[in-house]
């Protein structure tokens, strides 16, 4: 039997593949991902979505739809919540149902929930009902459940020495840490976004790759641990409910108080939910930090040189700044 | 203290009610005009749901007549609506309105919370008044909904154009003026009989359509540019997924009142489309649908504002259930862009393509 799971190139992707990955090896099932975003994956979930998805939402369905026809099982778990008394945005909650009507019939999407509303723990039961699609032996599930746990603390501290995914991605097997190109004397920039929007070089338009290019030092969201973000947020009125949402504030709290970063550029999608509450609170406490600022929104419609010339302009006042 | 709170539909009948019942005083916003709309979009960020930006306006109308503290419901997400009270002030005092804002929501760490937040709105009054208060507030809003039910019924089958309407005014207006809990009932037969009198066909054949969608596009005309009056007009008979009452019903009492219609109902009919609760009315939304094709309904509508993401899960997933079970859907989506010129074309055309399918099935029966 060798069946295979198609693992789309989008969403999480960027957080839990090594973890996914590992999950599925390690139970001796076959995974394929779809490639790198292109034009063709971007017209078809731009044709099989509704016009007000957002764009991560049509680009994954893009995905999903190229694997339809290579994999016999396509993996769209159903992101409940990755912390307790957090939630990711409902698009992640109703994703397997959406993309289940474009989906040719037949197609078998594995859906398990993911769900640790009410506690960290529940990730394990998680795992073995995903397991069970494959094999009947829970201890042979567990011991691919503690691998994944296990790989997953590599990737991410890999993430916090300051790779990026992609990097880090292929350092989490070879082992042989290489850091991205570091511009001794460059600044340095805070790029802020999900990492769907930010990895994907598609939507991004290589956002990071043309800072660096420019003699810019890039960290990202990514590169903070997590009880830094979440104790950053811990200023605000209410505590934020949404897990994305905690990331991109905290970083940008975090980062903005650092001297040695010289500017934010922070990313979204056109029409986001949740962060055009984020992006707001961001946008109101940026200004008394007087950090040159920049957001990009972003959807299939931003042309690419317009972007840049706001890049460069950016920067400009970043040097200006500088002196 | 001169207390405030944002508008949906009929919604500030039973508030105020409620409020003044205790002694409170209440200063409404001006009712949602286009200047509200221009005020709230004004300061709120772009991708808002359109309820933030109409209630910033709202508050900002009201902030200069004179109110100073901001009564208003949250959440613990995943929606925006947990999130509202904390932007809004931010912008608020950004803005240099001064506010204090008190926001009902269910308590983070305790239960307390949540006591101490009412009596600050009420102050002095024991918990047995506060609770007759909100008996008070309640009922009434039990009764508006009622007439706007029969008021549904009544407008494609009026003899006369608009006496629907001018009775429903009236007997709205009644509800108002009640004062004592010891004359709701009294005021409820009347009311019943005045809407009862209007003068109808009642054989007439009209087309069915059922309302589906965020609760807040759903109750408050300005923002649907008053959709069940005109589809009255228009000849459909409205129904409405979702009532204030049975939303208070569900939500804040937890379903005490059994007999009520419950989102429970629509909820468990939304699978096998949508399998999960994806916040907001999402889920209401499919599973309403799916009743309304079952009660043989003619048609479904969906309200929704521009971004709203419960809203846009259930858009993807219509069209499957509408082939499905052969209902036709439209969906409209509501923003400050809206014209209502090309909303009305809309209705319009969908009406005709109700009457015709309506047309061939009875000539096939
Ligand atoms: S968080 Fe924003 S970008 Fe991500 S799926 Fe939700 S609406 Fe789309
Ligand atoms: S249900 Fe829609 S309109 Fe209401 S808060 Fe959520 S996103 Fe906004």
């Amino acid at each position: 039997m060798h069946e295979t799971v198609g693992i789309p190139r989008a969403l999480l992707f960027y957080e839990y593949y090594p973890f996914w990955k590992t999950f599925f090896d390690y139970l001796g099932i076959k995974t394929i991902i779809s490639p790198n975003t292109n034009q063709k994956i971007l017209e078809e979930g731009v044709k099989n979505c509704v016009d007000e998805a957002c764009l991560p939402i049509k680009l994954a369905t893009g995905h999903v739809m190229y694997l339809a026809s290579r994999a016999d099982y396509i993996f769209v778990p159903r992101i409940v919540s990755l912390a307790p008394r957090e939630y990711i945005c409902p698009k992640f909650m109703g994703f397997p149902d959406m993309v289940r009507q474009c989906v040719p019939s037949g197609t078998r999407l594995i859906d398990t929930n993911i769900n640790l509303y009410r506690h960290r723990g529940e990730e394990y039961r998680c795992y073995q009902e995903l397991g069970k699609y494959f094999v009947k032996n829970p201890f042979k599930i567990r011991t691919a459940y503690q691998k994944s746990v296990k790989k997953q603390e590599d990737y991410c501290s890999l993430l916090k020495k300051g790779l990026f995914p992609e990097q880090a991605m292929k350092a989490v097997d070879r082992h042989n840490v290489k850091n991205k190109g570091y511009n001794p004397g460059g600044p340095v920039i805070a790029v802020i976004g999900h990492s769907y929007n930010l990895f994907d070089r598609h939507i991004s338009m290589d956002l990071i790759k043309v800072l660096q290019k420019k003699g810019v030092n890039v960290v990202t969201a990514e590169n903070l641990p997590e009880e830094t973000m979440r104790s950053e947020t811990s200023i605000l009125p209410k505590r934020l409910f949404w897990t994305l949402g905690q990331k991109m504030l905290g970083a940008a709290f975090h980062y903005m108080k650092q001297p040695e970063i010289s500017g934010i550029i922070y990313v979204v999608s056109f029409a986001c939910g949740p962060d055009s509450m984020v992006g707001e609170i961001i946008e109101r406490y940026i200004k008394y930090e007087n950090t040159p600022f920049l957001k990009l929104t972003l959807d299939e419609h931003t042309g690419e040189a317009g972007v840049i010339t706001r890049i460069e302009a950016f920067l400009d006042m970043v040097y200006w700044k500088a002196g | 203290m001169r207390v405030t709170f944002p508008h949906m539909g009929d919604t500030w009948i039973g508030v105020k009610a409620m409020l003044e019942y205790l002694d409170v005083e209440v200063l409404m916003p001006p009712p949602c005009t286009k200047k509200t709309m221009v005020l709230g979009s004004e300061h709120a960020p772009e991708f808002a749901c359109m309820p933030l930006k109409l209630n910033l306006g709202n508050y900002i109308e009201a902030s200069e007549l004179g109110a100073n503290t901001i009564m208003m419901t949250g959440g613990c997400g995943p929606c925006r609506l947990g999130y509202y009270a904390q932007v809004q002030d931010t912008i608020l005092q950004d803005l240099g309105y001064s506010y204090k804002m008190v926001v009902l929501e269910p308590p983070e760490k305790h239960i307390t919370e949540l006591f101490s937040k009412i009596r600050y709105i009420t102050g002095n009054n024991s918990w047995w008044k506060v609770i007759k208060g909100i008996h008070f507030g309640y009922s009434k809003i039990k009764m508006v909904d009622e007439l706007n039910k029969k008021a549904c019924w009544a407008r494609p089958r009026e003899i006369n154009r608009g006496d629907t309407d001018r009775a429903l005014e009236s007997a709205k207006q009644k509800i108002i003026n009640v004062e004592y809990t010891k004359d709701l009932s009294a005021v409820h037969q009347e009311v019943l009989e005045i809407i009862d009198q209007v003068p109808v066909d009642k054989d007439r054949d009209v087309i069915k359509i059922g309302i589906v969608g965020e609760i807040f596009t759903l109750l408050e005309p300005f923002i649907n540019f008053d959709i069940e009056r005109r589809l009255g007009y228009m000849g459909a008979e409205v129904d409405r997924s979702l009532n204030l009452s049975e939303w208070i019903n569900d939500h804040l009492f937890l379903s005490i009142n059994k007999k009520m219609r419950s989102c429970k109902e629509s909820r468990m009919a939304s699978p096998p489309y949508l399998n999960h609760n994806v916040g907001g009315h999402g889920q209401e939304t499919i599973g309403s649908t799916v009743l309304y094709a079952r009660r043989n309904f003619d048609g479904v509508i969906q309200l929704l504002p521009f971004t709203c993401m419960p809203e846009i899960v259930a858009q993807t997933i219509l069209p499957g259930v509408s082939n499905e079970l052969s209902i036709p859907v439209l969906t409209l989506i509501m923003d400050e862009h809206s014209g209502e010129a090309g909303t009305v074309t809309r209705l319009e055309a969908f009406m005709d393509l109700l009457s015709r399918k309506k047309q061939k099935k009875e000539v096939l029966a």
